[in-house]
């Protein structure tokens, strides 16, 4: 399923990528050269002769489930807990099946052989950390910022008196019934 | 048999055990992630910039001047300074914390290991330096939340952002206190080594410097009992008096059969104890994450280490910091006690009172008076006056300059002692007049004039026949007899020294 999204998408870069080395005039920030190709249909920007890394077909497979560690359960109770510390709504069952699948998917990973690894836990471990001068560059912006919210006091940003406790499930139910959502 | 383990262990005394969570506030001109100014007092969010807003779109960007000074106080604790050091993300939700999440170093942060050595004055008469050691287990760079202001007339909350995004040096330490002076004395030794490097001002009731107990108590060789959290605590003093009443009141629990909960406690400086705060419903879960916008922090050892062709703005190298290091109090209680021959427990009070070692060098400067005695008036008469007032070193009506002044005279015997400390006192209630004024007016001079002295000495001596025998027979204690006669002659203004000396020359015998 996700496979063949997979690929349509490395395959829509490897396009994208060929337009702006052929193109001055895009700018690298403009994201509407990805949606051309898809609109017309035809592979007119193919890139086989530029050497390109992507598979010319899918060599995606389908991993038997007994490799795979047995499937993650997500208990209610911790479904609870994550809508209430991340503030994130399951809504249905359909909601849960989604998570769990997706749980699923990324399952794959432990097929990989990690030994003598190190954890990466970010793609910026190779580069230097920037450090800034000590220096006062700006925070002259009461004016504007004030402005963001609706409801000011004396220059004071206005808060409920505590954290408002998140509505039980029941009752988040009820005043989703009358939403649009 | 059998039954005696029990009693013994009825009879072990429950102790305190106290751990410090510290948050100190990194003296710096600008954020720990942005540009935006650090100072006291300004109007609300006036100093507060898009990031410090947690607008989208805004990243961090490292204050080098927060590095250096979390290396700093690190190495003057003694701490193994970690190379690598990483920032993770703490989440939870709190009107003060825009962002949703607070940037922190939970995993690995820059300093950890360390000791921090501490004294205080015990002993029974509190003139015992006792020194004491509790393990730091970490110091990591965290960023500060903003203020909330409780409305409760109007049910909300105020938010002020100035001080959203301050660097905050937070320092774990082990809980290998056991009571109040304890725990005082450590953050009183801590703040003055975070004020002589400069890293922190420590002023704790501006909020520079936050103080949380971690509180349980057990039986020795125990494990460790449930602790509370005591939060709240905006001076040292309260600090003692807060672990004090929370040891006493879970030892009151554990006799009376309960269980202490786990919680946390907000100290009420008014009726000195500590109110279980609002709820937290159940261990919080922070759900850290590694902060994916900053890569490593990398601190070099020293200059070797150094990548080839690096800009020095962009690295934090240990050795220099090293070499920088200023003097610590500790180094500087020594030098006072080699420089000036003073005991341990004077050069400890010296040090620990704000502006008493600035005062007694500058009398120091100012007399010829030998340091031991100078150091005599500062402890008893100085530092005892202003204690009895509640009154800091810098408010004291009596200079430094008008001190060394009134003690000259003393030394050049134009005043007794005695009269020397009633001087003293008569200054003290009248700010400004000199010591010589006072000896003016309330006519303290010694009388030193020989011709007076003989005259009077002559008389007493002249009417006392049976006295003057018995000193000449050997009873030298008569004496005083006599020198108290002509000291109430004189009205208690006669130099001792010299009168004593003449008393000895008319008694001795053979004429006058």
């Amino acid at each position: 399923m996700s496979a063949f999204r997979l690929t349509g998408l490395c395959s829509c870069r490897g396009v994208s990528l060929k337009v702006i080395e052929s193109s001055c005039n895009l700018s690298r920030n403009r994201r509407g050269c990805l949606q051309r190709p898809l609109l017309n249909g035809t592979r007119l920007f193919s890139s086989h002769s530029l050497n390109s890394k992507v598979p010319r077909v899918p060599t995606w497979e389908q991993i038997p489930e007994e490799q795979l560690p047995p499937p993650a359960v997500v208990p209610a109770d911790l479904v609870d807990k994550l809508e209430r510390l991340a503030l994130v709504d399951f809504r249905t069952k359909e909601g849960l099946a989604c998570l769990e699948k997706a749980i699923r998917f990324a399952d794959q990973l432990h097929l990989v052989d990690t030994s003598g690894v190190e954890p990466m836990d970010s793609v910026l471990e190779d580069r230097a950390l920037y450090l800034r001068n000590d220096t006062e560059t700006e925070g002259d912006s009461a004016e504007e910022l004030l402005k963001l919210a609706k409801n000011t006091v004396e220059e004071y940003f206005v808060a409920p008196p505590g954290n408002i406790p998140l509505p039980k499930r029941e009752e988040r139910t009820a005043m989703l019934k009358h939403s649009e959502f | 048999a059998s039954n005696v383990a029990p009693l013994i262990h009825l009879c072990q005394k429950l102790v305190g055990v106290v751990g410090l969570e510290i948050h100190a506030q990194i003296s710096s001109n600008s954020k720990l992630f942005s540009g935006s100014p650090v100072c006291f007092s300004a109007p609300p969010n006036s100093q507060v910039s898009f990031f410090d807003a947690s607008l989208p779109g805004t990243l961090p960007v490292l204050n080098r001047r927060c590095v250096e000074a979390a290396v700093m106080t690190g190495l003057a604790l003694n701490c193994t300074i970690n190379k690598k050091s990483l920032f993770d993300r703490k989440h939870y939700f709190y009107a003060d914390l825009p962002a949703g999440y607070q940037i922190t170093q939970q995993r690995r942060p820059v300093a950890v290991d360390g000791v921090l050595t501490y004294s205080f004055l015990g002993g029974k008469k509190r003139s015992q330096v006792v020194r004491k050691h509790v393990q730091i287990k970490q110091i990591q760079l965290e960023q500060d939340s903003g203020k909330s202001l409780h409305d409760d007339v109007h049910s909300q909350t105020l938010i002020d952002l100035n001080r959203a995004g301050v660097g905050l040096m937070e320092l774990v330490m082990e809980p290998d206190m056991s009571c109040g002076e304890e725990a005082a004395a450590a953050v009183r030794e801590l703040q003055l080594i975070l004020q002589a490097l400069g890293t922190c001002q420590g002023n704790m009731s501006e909020g520079q410097l936050r103080v949380d107990a971690n509180v349980s108590v057990h039986r020795p060789g125990e494990p460790l009992g449930v602790r509370t959290e005591v939060k709240n605590i905006n001076s040292i003093r309260y600090l003692a008096r807060a672990i004090d009443y929370e040891i006493q009141r879970q030892i009151g629990v554990m006799q009376r059969g309960g269980t202490v909960h786990n919680e946390t406690r907000a100290y009420d400086s008014k009726s000195g104890e500590t109110i279980p705060m609002r709820d937290k419903e159940g261990l919080q879960d922070y759900r850290f994450m590694p902060e994916p916008n900053l890569p490593p922090l990398i601190v070099f050892e020293d200059n070797a280490t150094l990548p080839p062709g690096v800009d020095s703005s962009q690295v934090v190298v240990v050795q220099k910091i090293k070499e920088g290091l200023p003097e610590l109090p500790s180094v500087k209680r020594e030098h006072l006690v080699q420089a000036y021959g003073i005991l341990p427990e004077h050069s400890f009070t010296l040090v620990n009172e704000e502006g008493l070692m600035e005062y007694f060098e500058e009398v120091m400067k100012a007399t010829r008076k030998e340091p031991r005695k100078v150091i005599g008036w500062v402890m008893n008469e100085l530092l005892g006056q202003l204690k009895q007032q509640d009154m800091s070193v810098s408010q004291s009506p009596i200079s430094p300059a008008a001190l060394a002044e009134l003690l000259e005279l003393q030394e050049t015997g134009r005043v007794s002692s005695s009269g020397a400390k009633q001087v003293f006192q008569v200054m003290w209630g009248s700010s400004g007049k000199t010591a010589e004024q006072v000896i003016q007016e309330q006519d303290l001079g010694l009388v030193s004039d020989a011709t007076q002295l003989h005259n009077i000495c002559q008389k007493v001596v002249d009417s006392h026949p049976t006295e003057v025998h018995a000193i000449r027979n050997g009873n030298a204690k008569v004496l005083n007899k006599l020198m108290g006669l002509v000291q109430r002659e004189l009205r208690g203004k006669a130099d001792p020294v010299l009168v004593m000396e003449i008393l000895k020359q008319k008694t001795r015998g053979g004429g006058c």
